[in-house]
């Protein structure tokens, strides 16, 4: 579990990080949403103790992160791959870490077939695709057996295999309780990931609950509805829900399909479809975020000015 | 528009890329897909005249890329937003770049206007996030207001804003009636960008469809349906021979599309709580026909999943 | 001529050539304040002794700021911009060698006469006129050498890339090399005659038995010896841009 009370960093007359409060649970992927400078690394940082907090706390499983004895066994954390010496092999670079906290070197070819990277090993990490120094980072966070794990943006430079790959394994991770928070600008892909979100801007809590409930909250929500026998649906639907028309389909807005498929079937109104539509995190998230975006991209219109 | 015929590099030993032949239409986003180590990359260099083919040829509205006289008038693309001096100001850069084209030097305030970086213009590249240095990449991409674009990766390192801000950015440089070739690992990101896709795995051609035919080829399309008689309605579906799974509290209907099941329905006297069309994910669909052409095989195989359960 | 303009803005758009600029024109003219200050009231100063450190070590610092011109390209890939941008890379790469060529050559004019404009406020009793052609080409000549030495350190920068790998060949090559060379018998004098910074020192100073280095021993005369040493910087210079020519970048 992480536990972050009251949480405040400034540096100099910036304050990266404002009361920042929020909880992630044990057995469930977290996601850590926020736009650029809103303050997700710097959180990340001072949960590592590698800032220390103005105020407020940070607490690793219940105790704060430079009070661990042997850390690498109780987090494992990855906020970038590519901190890597580029001449050591990916065992020796894991034989080193694992050492500063008495881990067996056995656990180091563990933690490599873990992550596909057994045939790798022994070669230069210089000479690691992006995809793989990610896989070596992984492997990192893992050298513990943590109960903790903090991935800072993992799936940055994976081809889809591997984000796909990567998804499981987290999911696999909270499956067998640990925490897991994960820091993602990629909102999709977060979508299939997380089941918890903390979403922050300009350095302030803005939301902390489930992703369902989250993307319930968009703006775009109601039911699709096709049918042969429109006027008999028109009838059935008005004075009950509002709906807009296109074509032959109707976007039902303040009913569930499940009353509407009644409404229809009392109506005798033949159904082609009746989907649910479903919000997307995208649009949760920038209806929730959009005042809290540090630089803002101006309209997208690229050459506005020589046409 | 690109054209790119019996395309081939050879780096030593290795084929890069076998005889790829691949057209991209104006007026569109065509999406560049393959597993890492398809030849993506070098098929991008050889467009822009960066790498020599060893064997075939890639034109640009029918000429090579050197043959180009001012090629940034022609074609823009951002292929690394880091190949930029790290001491260099943004606008040095582009002033350089518009320089060498003879691109008036007030088009360089105009696309940093664009992407918003007019506040940052002076302050050195290499200080820069990598979501500015994309915004610049960018930048330096639209300098010659080009009727051809290329972009590597082009919402690496950018927050959600920023991705939506360049998926509609791509929509309206392809309304403008320019070519848009773009690659990408983030399918779930191509599929709402890309109307076209050219996909490779082991530098050979694999498919060129519309997105929409790419995804229906590979993923099965199933109707979600749910409701109160759901025992009476799995059977009459069944005996119209369509195939019927059932998945918590819906069924999941293959072979038979949502009229006809509404039909059935109906003429069953069957209320329906839901009867959802569900269409495969680009990703399904990419991990099916590329199944092969992965370079480098892990995921969590039942080795690893040993490893995991006794390291507890 | 667009081209030359390209070249201008990316070099000073960066700060590594105002520092090397700056160290080469402290290293020449600080020599040359220090020679003068060191030299004993009772004898003369001469106008070869002002131009020592410009001879000597301005030329390494500039072949330095040469290389980086380059190397720094291919380090952050600018040079795949470049080639996108101007896709005929011969005439790319001659245009940076030019501009880097001209600024040396100002460096060196600045230099050469800043030494020995120092060396005449501080020795104003001494002969320090620039009285014979020699005289002028010792001076003068300073900015020709540096540029010459410039285009040579551009061509390497091409053909090896890596700045640390090019700067050290330059260096190494530089201050032991040419001496080295003297040590094989028989022929070591004989190739040391032909040596191109050996030949550039001739141009400069000609044979003429001053105080410092040992005059050059190449049998060319003035004239000559800046064209050998302006051949060889152009043969090396044609063999890289083959070599770009044919490399993917």
């Amino acid at each position: 579990m992480i536990e972050a009370n009251a949480l405040t960093k400034r540096y100099g007359a910036t304050t990266a990080v404002t009361e920042l409060t929020f909880t992630a649970r044990s057995g469930r992927v977290t996601g850590f949403l926020g736009p650029n400078g809103a303050g997700k690394s710097t959180t990340m940082r001072l949960i590592l103790g590698l800032d220390s907090p103005d105020a407020g706390t940070a607490l690793v499983d219940g105790v704060p992160y430079r009070q661990l004895e042997d850390p690498l066994r109780t987090v494992g954390a990855m906020l970038d791959a590519t901190w890597r010496h580029p001449g050591r092999s990916g065992r020796d670079h894991l034989r080193w870490l694992a050492a500063t906290n008495g881990l067996p070197d056995k656990r180091v070819d563990e933690v490599l077939a873990l992550v596909g990277l057994t045939s790798a090993a022994g070669r230069r990490a210089g000479q690691y695709s992006l995809g793989m120094l990610q896989r070596l980072g992984i492997a990192c966070t893992l050298l513990g057996d943590p109960r903790v794990l903090l991935f800072d943006e993992p799936v940055n430079g994976l081809d889809p295999e591997g984000m796909a790959w990567i998804r499981q394994l987290l999911h696999t991770l909270a499956a067998e309780g640990r925490t897991v928070f994960v820091s993602s600008h990629l909102l999709p892909e977060m979508a299939q990931t997380a089941q918890d979100l903390v979403v922050i801007g300009r350095g302030r809590l803005i939301y902390q609950g489930t992703m369902d409930d989250f993307v319930a909250q968009t703006s775009e929500h109601g039911v699709r509805v096709r049918t042969p026998h429109t006027d008999e649906l028109r009838a059935a639907l008005t004075g009950q829900a509002e709906f807009t028309e296109d074509g032959g389909a109707f976007v039902v807005s303040g009913l569930d399909s499940d009353r509407i498929g009644q409404l229809a079937f009392d109506a005798g109104a033949t159904l082609h479809e009746l989907s649910p539509i479903t919000g997307s995190l995208e649009q949760a998230y920038l209806d929730l975020t959009r005042d809290a975006v540090e630089f803002a991209m101006p309209a997208a219109s690229p050459s506005e000015a020589t046409r | 528009m690109i054209e790119a015929t019996g395309l081939t590099k050879r780096y030593g030993k290795t084929l890069a890329v076998n005889n790829l032949s691949f057209s991209v239409a104006a007026g569109q986003v065509t999406g560049f897909l393959g597993p890492n180590g398809a030849g993506k990359s070098t098929t991008m260099r050889m467009i822009l005249g960066l790498d020599n083919p060893t064997g075939g040829q890639v034109t640009i509205g029918g000429k090579k890329y050197h043959q180009l006289k001012e090629p940034l008038r022609t074609v823009g693309a951002l292929l690394d937003a880091k190949w930029v001096h790290p001491n260099r100001s943004a606008r040095a850069h582009l002033q350089w770049m518009a320089k060498s084209n003879r691109i008036p030097v007030s088009r360089v305030d105009e696309v940093l206007g664009t992407v918003g970086l007019t506040n940052v213009a002076g302050k050195r590249a290499g200080g820069f996030s990598l979501g500015m240095s994309q915004r610049l990449g960018i930048a330096a991409a639209l300098l010659g207001d080009p009727e051809v674009l290329l972009f590597d990766e082009p919402v690496n390192g950018l927050d959600p804003e920023g991705i939506l801000w360049i998926r509609k950015f791509m929509h309206r440089l392809a309304e403008e009636g320019r070519t848009v070739f773009v690659s990408s690992h983030l399918l779930s990101e191509m599929a709402l960008t890309a109307s076209n896709l050219v996909v490779i795995g082991r530098g050979q051609l694999i498919s060129q469809s519309s997105t929409e035919d790419f995804v229906s080829r590979a993923a099965e399309n199933t109707v979600k349906v749910r409701s109160p008689q759901l025992a009476e309605l799995r059977e009459v579906l069944q005996r119209a021979s369509a195939g019927v799974a059932e998945e918590g509290n819906a069924l999941v209907v293959s072979g038979m599309d949502s009229d006809k099941i509404g039909e059935i329905a109906a003429s069953n006297r069957i209320v329906l709580h839901e009867l959802s069309p569900q269409t495969g994910s680009l990703e399904q669909a990419f991990m099916q026909i590329t199944g092969d052409s992965v370079e480098y095989h892990t995921g969590l195989d039942a080795e690893a999943q040993h490893v995991l359960e006794s390291a507890k | 001529m667009n081209l030359l303009a390209v070249e201008r803005i990316k070099l000073f758009s960066t700060r590594s050539p105002w520092w090397c600029a700056l160290i080469t024109l402290a290293l020449t003219i600080g020599f040359a304040a220090i020679i003068a200050g060191a030299t004993p009231s009772d004898s003369q100063l001469t106008l070869p002794a002002t131009q020592f450190g410009g001879s000597q070590f301005g030329i390494a610092v500039v072949m330095v700021l040469a290389a980086l011109a380059v190397t720094t390209e291919y380090r952050f890939n600018t040079i795949r911009t470049t080639f996108q941008a101007v896709p005929h890379r011969s005439p790319a790469l001659i245009a940076k060698a030019v501009v880097v060529a001209l600024v040396a050559l100002v460096i060196g004019e600045i230099a050469a006469f800043g030494a020995l404009g120092l060396g005449m406020l501080m020795r104003p009793d001494d002969n320090l006129g620039l009285h014979t052609a020699q005289d002028w080409m010792n001076v003068a000549g300073l900015g020709p050498v540096f540029a010459i030495s410039a285009v040579l350190a551009v061509a390497l920068g091409i053909l090896i890339r890596h700045s640390a790998g090019a700067i050290a060949l330059l260096l190494i090559y530089y201050l032991a090399v040419e001496e080295l060379v003297q040590l094989i018998p028989k022929i070591g004098a004989h190739i040391h005659e032909w040596m191109p910074f050996n030949v550039a020192n001739k141009f400069l100073r000609g044979s003429a038995v001053v105080d410092g280095p040992a005059p050059s021993d190449s049998p060319l005369s003035p004239g000559w010896a800046l064209a050998y040493f302006a051949g060889i910087a152009i043969v090396f210079l044609l063999v890289a841009l083959g070599v770009a020519k044919k490399r993917d970048a």
